[in-house]
């Protein structure tokens, strides 16, 4: 019987949404194994972030706030973490799928000898312990039942695959660890963020999606689709053709080595539906296909499908939507 | 400068796939398999690193006797020479990662650049645990990268969650390629002809010291369940339509 720890990220002073899948699936792993529940929290200047944390229903907050830490690299946060986890008897450590966990979740793992999965959609239990786990492999195309060895379990979950953990009144216990980082001898710094600015909600928490592929031909056609956007106050997304083309930011890019989503609505404009595309939205609730072409794949799993020219058929949705609405 | 990039043999990303009737993995046979293509972009960067900055470049790969033509392939890239880990066993991210911490120990190379995950599994790990292993600073999803005059550091720009990262690491270091770092070439004939004559060691598992335990096993494959295709519709009025009034979306 040991205890759940959840990695979480932090932005301005909050907690980030998408980490709130793996406190859910956290706390009920350790419902199910008799363990205390426990979110990590690591950065510089932690007080609104600690705030934050406490409020999501977890036995404990574990927080390690030291000036290393206030620019990230995986190198420093590494050794933060385990200092923390040291703490605990950890059987199990999360945090959900994320371009932070990702790289630094595996370090993790070598620091506490532990085998790790990534992207998990379920975790099951037994006699005490996180016991099973189902995870996709090959874009998605199967669905494997893992299990894994060792004291402790390292995983990252899938964000759509969990239920975001309620904010709660009652503040959990806060505990600060202090660590000693000697971040010259890390040999890593980061330099500088660039932001992808948008008044837009973000792929990861959008409601509804209107994504464009190569069909839409160049940066102008997407100034289409960005028009039904926002009429429908969605997220945009891109397929890797778009995105590679230059059309729009790399973190737009929606699939098997881009984002994961499941909106209620997901629209698809110009998109020709390869595996690598569709194994990063088809979870999605219901999915509207847009495509001139009326054999294009991802009319297979397009719930409807409209055979159209985007550039005359996304203005006249505009148009329709706007009288219905 | 020398330069080391893992390769890992993985099916055609286009294939269609089976399960074996063992339930634990997929049909081989009439498959098509190809260098993971992450890995491929790494190769790609490797080289002109190389080309910028001389020295030699060496590809990995750990397999049975088949993913020598995934280093052949590599070398005809102009790669110059291949380590061939021959290991027919089962093994997770973190075997790979204690099996390529070994070969650095014999090679010592500056840069190691790895795919960001290989496409068959999708763990994304090796890189990662390869760095903390051998206590390397790493550049996660490169997107972009710049090796200092000194040959001393690495600025690389990555790509993360919301935009761009820009990090410097100290050399050695370990890299891992995401899809916008370039766009891999092609191998001519006369580089296809010269690979047949380049150096590929063949090593063991046990001669590099290396303790292959798996963590993560799987127990069992599924297809997942299959969504099904739903209507056409007319036109945009019966699209409005049916996504107000039968899906209720809007
Ligand atoms: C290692 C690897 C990883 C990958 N990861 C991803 C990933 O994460 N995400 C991803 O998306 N892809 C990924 N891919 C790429 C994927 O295989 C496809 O190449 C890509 O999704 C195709 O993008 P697309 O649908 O925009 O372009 P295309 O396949 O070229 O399709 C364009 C579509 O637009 C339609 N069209 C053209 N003109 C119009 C018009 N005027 N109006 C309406 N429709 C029009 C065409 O009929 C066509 O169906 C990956 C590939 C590899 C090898
Ligand atoms: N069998 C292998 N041989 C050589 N390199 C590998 C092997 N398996 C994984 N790798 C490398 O590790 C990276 C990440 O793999 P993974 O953790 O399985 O997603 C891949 O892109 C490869 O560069």
């Amino acid at each position: 019987m040991g205890n759940v720890i959840i990695i979480c990220e932090h932005k301005n002073g909050e907690l980030v949404k998408q980490g709130l899948s793996a406190v859910k699936a956290g706390i009920d792993v350790a419902k199910g194994t008799g363990g205390k529940s426990c979110i990590l929290v690591m950065g510089s200047g932690m007080d609104s972030v600690k705030e934050s944390a406490s409020h999501y229903g977890t036995d404990m907050v574990l927080l390690v706030d030291d000036p290393a830490l206030a620019g990230y690299t995986a190198e420093a946060y590494t050794i933060a973490a385990h200092e923390a986890i040291k703490s605990m008897q950890a059987s199990l450590v999360l945090s959900t799928t994320s371009a932070f966990s990702k790289e630094l979740l595996p370090r993790l793992a070598v620091r506490l000898k532990a085998g790790m999965v990534s992207d998990v959609l379920s975790i099951s239990t037994d006699g005490g312990k996180a016991s099973g786990f189902s995870r996709a492999m090959w874009a998605g195309s199967m669905v494997s039942d893992v299990s894994v060895d060792g004291e402790v379990i390292i995983a990252t979950v899938r964000g759509t695959a969990f239920e975001h953990a309620p904010r709660v009144d009652t503040a959990s216990e806060v505990k600060q660890v202090s660590v000693t980082i000697n971040t010259q001898a890390l040999r890593a710094k980061q330099l500088e963020v660039l932001e992808h600015k948008s008044t837009r909600p973000q792929l990861a928490d959008a409601g509804i999606i209107v994504s464009g592929g190569r069909g839409l031909k160049g940066p102008d056609g997407f100034k289409i689709i960005e028009k039904l956007a926002d009429l429908l106050g969605a997220a945009v997304g891109a397929s890797r053709a778009a995105v590679d083309a230059g059309w729009v930011p790399n973190d737009l890019q929606v699939g098997q080595t881009g984002k994961i989503v499941a909106p209620g609505l997901y629209i698809a404009v110009g998109i020709s539906g390869a595996i690598q595309h569709v194994a990063g939205m088809k979870d999605s609730k219901t999915i509207v296909a847009i495509n001139k072409d009326p054999d294009a794949p991802i009319f297979q799993i397009a719930d409807y499908g409209l055979v159209a020219d985007f550039a005359k058929a996304v203005p006249e949705l505009v148009e329709e939507i706007k009288k219905v609405k | 400068m020398k330069i080391l990039v893992t390769i890992k043999r993985v099916s055609d990303p286009e294939a269609k796939l089976k399960i074996r009737p063992d339930g634990t993995g997929i049909q081989t046979e009439g498959v098509k398999f190809v260098v993971n293509p992450f890995d491929e972009i790494a190769v790609e960067e490797a080289l002109r690193i190389k080309e910028k900055h001389t020295g030699e470049v060496v590809v990995v790969s750990i397999g049975d006797k088949v993913v020598t033509e995934q280093i052949r392939a590599a070398l005809a890239m102009g790669v110059d020479r291949g380590i061939f880990v021959n290991y027919t066993g089962s093994y997770d991210s973190y075997d790979v990662a204690g099996i390529l911490a070994k070969v650095v120990e014999q090679e010592q190379p500056d840069i190691i650049i790895l795919g960001k995950q290989a496409v068959d599994d999708d763990m994304g790990q090796a890189g990662f645990m390869l760095a903390e292993m051998l206590g390397y600073p790493q550049a996660a999803f490169a997107s972009k990268v710049e090796i200092s005059d000194d040959k001393k550091t690495a600025k690389v720009t990555r790509e993360i969650d919301g935009g761009l990262e820009t990090k410097e690491v100290g050399l050695p270091c370990i890299i891992t390629a995401d899809l916008r770092l370039n766009t891999p070439r092609y191998a001519s004939l006369p580089n296809i002809m010269k690979a047949k004559q380049k150096p590929v060691k063949e090593v063991t598992v046990d001669a590099l010291g290396a303790v292959v335990k798996p963590h993560v096993t799987i127990k069992k494959l599924t297809e997942p369940p299959k969504r099904k295709g739903g209507v056409k519709v007319e036109s945009v009025q019966d699209l409005v339509g049916k996504l107000k009034n039968e899906a209720k979306v809007l």
